[in-house]
């Protein structure tokens, strides 16, 4: 177990530095037009390349990829290039915002999709019609339409809750949780669709199986055999879904964080790539990359503890 | 009766069945008004020059937060006096062209590597596959964001920077499909017709996998559609481009002053990615066949069994048991009628028949395990005198494993592939006497002894995958007598197994019932077996017992023409066990004449 574990974690590191080389080289075509607009639009075309040689832009793309993971290795992203902050703090600052939304909403996210997914599956007829419905308006509505209408509805017309801003869960628990429950709930609707339709097709295939059937000669209890069996055969392909929505509500985030002018990952990120903040920018990409190889690699643990057959692979 | 839809039509199929299946298209509602809806939208975006006098950055001071209904501007105009109509007419080219980028890459990436990453050896699916993992960890919509400084804002390349990225779900739709069809015959044939790969690729196996291709291009165009307002919304590209996450925004911002101005492009907006969306759904039912519905677990309490003038006496009475399943046309289909036998205490009784004739619906019934699509319409199932039909499940759990137990036909498929063996057993004795966990645990391995078991301590620390399918026939046996049942159904229990384990289960049987002095129903097509198991047989064809008596008695004049043809075919019957010789006034076995006339050299094909 501990082997597949670390393989799995090699896998995910080889991953990250993949991800890292690409994104530097596709940014690598910007490096020209980023350098210009930060001496401002006055510059020369030969104070540009002035500056780029400065900055060591001119030499080879892979050489100077090869200082930045050299410096990131060591803990070391770089500076801001315009607000000379080092990028390591400055996003580790924003990383609480967006993971405490992000996986609040995830969490949510898991606990009614399996309860709603379980249930439509094992009683059918109106509770199997209620759950498609549900998966069916959160594919419909884009979630950006959706966080606008939560906005509307409830911090603008009712009042209840702010329309942005945000309280750390340090310093008022209560008004933490008012904050981010719009994004959370604009972030989860279409989470809820998708795995709420995938956890019902995968018990919908595993209910149909010949050991439910001989379990049930046995005399057990339909709950016992749902819990206990079928629910951990069905949760392999429900999990990977999941660490699929983590992704996906990372990016969703991004929107998200921008709506609710939340100060996290997403609108530093957004900020940066507008104004072409290169080490901001390859230090949001690793970050993002990291915290989905650990979601991944979360999951692939409860799918090796759940699944004999996984562990050998 | 639960055929899987999605997987039995792979074989290419003709001109005419196209055209069949735009006709279905055109008869699902949902299909024609989302398509319909999708069509005029498109067009009015197309004429969009016609429509509207204006241009859509044409601004006009006189215009600002004009109403609907203004002269000149049917919609309004909006903050900076530009004509929403127009604005909203050329956003629907500008979100048509992202679809069509968006999808049109995602297909052009995803489609032929999943082609080739199908088709081709494990290597090469190894490496296509690692490739798109490697996509799929990309954060989408981040690196979108954060590839501005390269795509320069230009919508079109932030999309098709989206279609790569949209392009792991094609691949692996079209790879699935393919290592679905990829051994199919049509494919094989092409393939010893010396065709090349490339031929065979884009003739035979792209035409099959086109169906779930255009069923998910409904889907990512829906997805391209709405990620790309999102951006716009946020201010990603070009502000000079009219698109709707642009008019949501500058609609947002003047909510107060008119609230038109966001709720047309949002409504707007949502109409089109909600038809995307269920015009996906409406092609999927009609390629794929109507969505899975679910089975509840628990089969619905069978109607209360009718009376019947004679009472026959013994431990298992079945009188005149029909069951019926609802056909797709709403007319019930009656798969039993009139299945009916009795076992005494301590007897075994043979229910005979080939396959389909109703031998395993009867067998559920008993136990009270049909499929919840299937009715009980008539008939009384006793046990010890005790009507069974119309018992609450929760009443029926009490009698299942306790009284009446059951050995499964598949071994493989009936224990759970995710429990150890120990665990699965201890639960099964849990359900018939409640015990803590530990203790269960203990009895499980002089259980799996009794069984005939060499080593129990390996067997119970196995996973399913790990023993044999004799040795997990066994395990099956154990969990079915933990309970010491009264009665014993044992379903064609050895016709999944190699003929030498066969003998070894069917003496295993006979050793357990011997010692627990239990009756034993055995389901099965094997006159052979029956002869060597079995005091009385039941002869089931069409649903219907036609005949019961001794073993004996049966095989000696069968009354029944349907089997005195069973017996007959005896002498084809190469399944029968080999390690005891037939009975004295059995047929041989041998090969009978029938055989000569099989076309022998029709067996060599290469």
């Amino acid at each position: 177990m501990i082997s597949y574990a670390l393989r799995r974690l090699a896998a995910g590191l080889v991953l990250a530095l993949l991800v890292s080389v690409i994104t530097f080289w596709l940014l690598s075509y910007s490096f020209e037009s980023v350098v210009a607009s930060l001496l401002g639009s006055g510059a020369t075309d030969a104070e540009v390349q002035a500056r780029m040689t400065d900055m060591g832009m001119d030499r080879p793309v892979l050489a100077q990829y090869a200082d930045w993971l050299g410096a990131a290795l060591t803990g070391d992203l770089g500076d801001s290039y315009f607000t000379n902050e080092p990028v390591i703090g400055a996003l580790t600052d924003r990383l609480g915002v967006t993971l405490s939304v992000v996986v609040t909403a995830l969490l949510i996210t898991a606990v009614v999709s399996v309860l709603l997914g379980v249930t439509a599956a094992t009683r059918g007829g109106g509770a199997d019609r209620a759950a498609q419905g549900i998966s069916l308006v959160g594919y419909l509505v884009p979630s950006l339409l959706l966080a606008i209408g939560l906005v509307y509805v409830f911090a603008i017309k009712l009042k209840w809750l702010p329309a942005t801003g945000f309280t750390p869960l340090s310093e008022n628990p209560g008004k933490w949780a008012q904050s981010i429950v719009i994004p959370v709930a604009a972030l989860m609707i279409a989470g809820i669709a998708t795995l709420t339709a995938q956890v019902r097709g995968a018990m919908i295939d595993e209910l149909r199986k010949d050991y439910v059937r001989t379990l049930r000669t046995r005399g057990l209890s339909p709950r016992r055999i749902v819990l206990r069996h079928v629910l951990r055969n069905a949760a392999g392909p429900a999990l990977t879904v999941l660490s699929l929505e983590f992704l996906t509500m990372l990016g969703g985030s991004l929107v998200i964080e921008n709506v609710f002018a939340l100060p996290g990952f997403g609108s530093f990120a957004f900020n940066a790539s507008l104004q072409g903040d290169i080490p901001v920018i390859m230090g949001v990409m690793i970050l993002a990359v990291l915290m989905v190889i650990v979601v991944n690699l979360a999951v692939d643990l409860m799918n090796g503890w759940l699944n004999p057959k996984a562990r050998v692979r | 009766m639960t055929a899987d839809t999605t997987t039995a039509n792979t074989a290419p199929e003709s001109v005419a069945q196209r055209i069949s299946t735009l006709r279905r298209l055109a008869r699902n509602p949902q299909a024609v008004i989302t398509a319909s809806t999708l069509m005029v939208i498109v067009v009015a975006g197309l004429l969009a020059s016609v429509i509207s006098s204006h241009g859509p950055s044409h601004a006009s001071l006189d215009a600002i937060n004009a109403g609907i209904g203004t002269d000149g501007y049917p919609l309004g105009a909006d903050k900076d006096g530009r004509d929403i109509l127009a604005l909203l007419l050329h956003s629907i080219n500008t979100s048509v062209v992202t679809a069509l980028i968006g999808t049109g890459l995602a297909l052009a990436v995803g489609v032929p590597a999943g082609l080739i990453g199908g088709y081709f050896g494990s290597r090469v699916r190894a490496a296509t596959e690692w490739l798109f993992n490697l996509i799929m960890t990309f954060p989408g919509l981040l690196l979108l964001i954060v590839l501005m400084p390269v795509t320069k804002g230009d919508f079109r390349a932030t999309m098709a920077l989206f279609g790569v990225l949209l392009a792991p779900n094609v691949f692996r739709i079209v790879r699935n499909q393919v290592l679905g069809v990829k051994n199919e015959l049509y494919v094989d044939a092409a393939r010893v017709s010396g065709l090349p790969d490339r031929r065979i690729l884009a003739r035979h196996v792209l035409f099959a996998v086109r169906g779930p291709v255009v069923i998910a291009s409904a889907f990512l165009a829906g997805t391209s559609i709405s990620v790309q307002a999102g951006l716009a919304f946020l201010g990603v590209g070009n502000s000079e481009v009219p698109s709707f996450g642009a008019m949501i925004h500058s609609g947002f911002a003047n909510l107060y002053v008119a609230p038109s101005q966001f709720a047309i492009p949002s409504l707007l907006l949502g109409i089109i990615t909600a038809s995307l969306v269920l015009f996906g759904n409406a092609l999927r039912d009609t390629l794929e066949g109507s969505p899975r519905k679910p089975q509840p677990i628990v089969t619905p309490t069978p109607r209360a069994a009718t009376g019947t003038s004679e009472r026959a006496e013994g431990l298992l009475v079945v009188e005149d048991l029909a069951i019926s399943y609802e056909s797709p046309d709403g007319k019930p289909n009656e798969v039993v009628r009139g299945s009916g036998f009795t076992v005494q205490a301590g007897e075994t009784l043979g229910l005979v028949g080939e396959s389909g004739s109703g031998k395993t619906q009867t067998a559920f019934a008993v136990l009270g395990v049909l499929p919840p699509a299937a009715r009980v319409t008539r008939g009384s199932v006793r046990l010890d005198g005790r009507e069974l039909l119309g018992l609450p499940d929760r009443e029926m759990r009490k009698i299942r494993g306790r009284t009446i137990a059951y050995v499964p036909q598949e071994p493989m498929s009936n224990l759970d592939p995710s429990l150890t063996v120990g665990a699965q057993l201890a639960t099964s004795i849990r359900a018939v006497e409640p015990m803590p966990r530990a203790e269960a645990r203990q009895r499980v391995l002089p259980l799996l002894g009794q069984v005939g078991i060499p080593d129990p301590e390996r067997v119970a620390g196995s996973y399913p995958h790990q023993i044999s399918g004799g040795m997990a026939q066994r395990v099956l046996i154990a969990g079915a007598v933990a309970g010491r049942p009264h009665v014993l159904i044992a379903d064609e229990p050895t016709t999944a197994l190699d003929v030498t384990v066969q003998a070894e289960i069917l003496d295993l049987l006979h050793d357990l019932r011997k010692r627990l002095n239990m009756a034993v129903v055995l389901v099965t097509h094997n006159f052979g077996m029956v002869a060597d198991f079995c005091d009385r047989v039941a002869v089931m064809r069409q649903g219907e017992v036609v005949e019961t008596g001794t073993t004996t008695e049966t095989f000696d004049a069968p009354r029944h023409e349907y089997t005195r043809m069973l017996l007959d075919s005896i002498l084809d019957d190469t399944t029968t066990r080999s390690d005891a010789p037939p009975r004295a006034d059995a047929p041989p076995l041998v090969d009978g004449p029938q055989h000569t006339d099989a076309p022998i050299g029709g067996k060599r094909t290469s």
